[in-house]
């Protein structure tokens, strides 16, 4: 069972990795979906309709595999609204304030060896995995 | 014009399936992985690692050019000094990911499924972005 779904891994993330190469080759840019998510309500980085088709992708893909198989897009163990609307505003804020997320710092940044987004990850597991360890292990939350 | 629409959707969608197939869409599996003090599942570190090396490998290639296929030239980030803001927005990041599970591609591709969870979280992520767009 294990190796199934790292081998699943490994084929979603070449996937993500085509698609960040794909969006270099043809339209020169990085793939932070941060960023592109962004610029649909701020339009700053260029043209709102590219950010919006992009999104509108995500989406038709989302929809579709959860038409067929729904477990593959699942809801947050934490079904507390406020925790949700806050975590979602922390990563509103944080990834434009860092200029980033796991896509634009993680994949696209540490390919093209930036020092930024090295650090950028490093600093961003690091909460990730302390935020999780204070809610999961300590006060054992969700 | 309609091309380069074309492209973005496209690779939307392959990005999105990317995604999902990698269990980026399931949040529990992504604290799981987050978990390394629990019962850690490292599923996600093949899904970085396989992402990050195509990547680098797709980068090197294209970048041997003097423009992408679509436009004159290429776009890449040129900031290069490391900022309080940097180590300040990455931390958020990283706690309002571990509180839920979700970062934003992911987020985007599970609010298809329209659950009060998923549109909450992505309603308050793009509040996060207008925020910061004020300020800016």
């Amino acid at each position: 069972m294990d190796i199934w779904q790292y081998s699943n891994g490994i084929v979603g993330g070449t996937i993500i990795g085509l698609a960040a190469t794909l969006l270099l080759l043809l339209n020169g840019r990085v793939l932070g979906i941060s960023g592109i998510a962004a610029n649909i309500i701020t339009g700053h980085s260029y043209s709102r309709k590219y950010s919006i088709s992009f999104v509108c992708g995500l989406l038709i893909a989302g929809w579709t595999t959860f038409k067929i198989v729904p477990a593959a897009l699942a809801d947050s163990p934490v079904t507390d609204i406020k925790v949700l609307a806050l975590a979602g505003l922390l990563v509103g804020v944080g990834t434009r304030l860092g200029n980033g997320c796991t896509s634009g710092h993680g994949v696209c940044g540490l390919s093209r060896f930036s020092k930024r987004s090295l650090v950028a990850t490093i600093v961003f597991m690091s909460t990730a995995i302390t935020t999780v360890y204070l809610t999961r292990q300590i006060w054992e939350l969700g | 014009m309609k091309i380069k629409f074309l492209s973005y959707f496209t690779i939307g969608i392959v990005f999105g399936v990317g995604l999902i197939l990698s269990g980026m869409t399931q949040p529990l599996k992504v604290l799981g992985f987050l978990d390394i003090f629990g019962s850690w599942d490292p599923t996600l570190a093949f899904v970085m690692g396989s992402a990050v090396i195509t990547t680098t490998i797709g980068y090197k290639l294209i970048l041997r050019r003097t423009s992408p296929l679509l436009e004159n030239n290429f776009f890449m980030p040129t900031a290069s000094t490391l900022d309080t803001k940097l180590v300040l927005g990455a931390s958020m990041f990283g706690i309002g990911w571990g509180l839920v599970g979700f970062c934003p591609g992911p987020a985007l591709t599970a609010v298809s499924s329209l659950t009060t969870g998923t549109v909450t979280f992505v309603l308050a992520m793009f509040a996060g972005f207008w925020l910061v767009g004020l300020v800016k």
